[in-house]
């Protein structure tokens, strides 16, 4: 999937997001926070600024949330606290991206490595 | 994905996970986008007017599907997104939840999609929803004086598919 590609299904996720509020029986519905298919699920964490951060997974995997959580933490430390990083531009930030694998990796190994 | 499993006509209700009247809405399009039934048992907030709900609920579900289709991470070719997909036709969800609701999904290989709306704690309903659609077929579709296409209006559905999702979880 190419990065057309991809900003097409984030701003189609950000739409379904919106819209899924909008057809709750309840008041106050906050989004999608899990999307379950067949191959694959679906996370979604939505930070207080209205920032998603969503992750695919194989069917049941647990602790995405906490996982998710920890994504935007690393979020907030290196990206948004990179002074030479420009608000709503692609990510670019090496160290970000670095502990970012590494979080998914210890993640994947702490879960096969039962 | 096999749909029909069993050679029974009828298959027994699946059992309810736990008791209660968990169930706010359900919803059953046809291929078009034709609400055939719309179905409120607990609904306390109502955004829109009918119909722009009903467009609103099957635009949603159009749109995730061709997402899930796109984002699917074991089949090597997908089509463009926003192309519309055949029913069964690549990856399909089957249910999403948010913070106040869980709504499942099911759609027939001939395009018949039966929406429920419940609690967010709500375990997996696809077994459930294949019940309805077999309570669908048997008092809808044998029916020789309903034409397809149309609002449902069987009475006979209607009592059997209440306490039917009544009993459910």
């Amino acid at each position: 999937m190419d990065t057309n590609d991809s900003l097409r299904v984030a701003s189609l996720w950000h739409s379904m997001h919106a819209i899924s509020q909008q057809l709750s029986p309840v008041n106050g519905c906050s989004g999608i926070e899990l999307l379950e298919a067949d191959t694959f699920d679906l996370h979604c964490f939505q930070s207080l600024p209205g920032t998603k951060f969503f992750v695919v997974c194989e069917p049941g995997t647990p602790h995405m949330e906490s996982l998710l959580r920890y994504i935007y933490e690393l979020y907030t430390d290196y990206v948004l606290k990179n002074p030479f990083y420009e608000i709503e531009m692609p990510i670019r930030c090496e160290l970000f991206d670095i502990n970012l694998t590494q979080a998914v990796q210890s993640d994947r190994v702490a879960l096969l490595g039962r | 994905m096999q749909f029909f499993g069993g050679s029974e006509i009828s298959p027994s209700p699946p059992v309810p996970t736990a008791s209660g009247n968990n169930a706010h809405m359900m919803y059953v399009f046809n291929r078009n986008g034709v609400c055939l039934l719309y179905k409120e048992w607990n609904r306390p907030l109502h955004t829109l007017n009918p119909q722009q709900d009903h467009k609103l609920m099957f635009g949603l579900l159009f749109s995730l599907k061709s997402l899930t289709a796109k984002m699917d991470p074991v089949n090597a070719d997908k089509g463009n997104l926003g192309v519309p997909q055949l029913p069964g036709q690549g990856c399909s969800f089957h249910s999403f939840r948010t913070n106040t609701y869980k709504l499942s999904f099911m759609e027939t290989p001939s395009g018949i999609k039966i929406i429920l709306v419940t609690h967010p704690k709500t375990g997996d309903l696809r077994e459930s929803l294949k019940y309805i659609y077999s309570l669908y077929v048997e008092y809808v579709v044998k029916n020789p004086i309903y034409s397809p296409g149309s609002p449902i209006k069987s009475e006979l559905f209607n009592t059997a598919l209440d306490q039917y999702v009544r009993s459910i979880s």
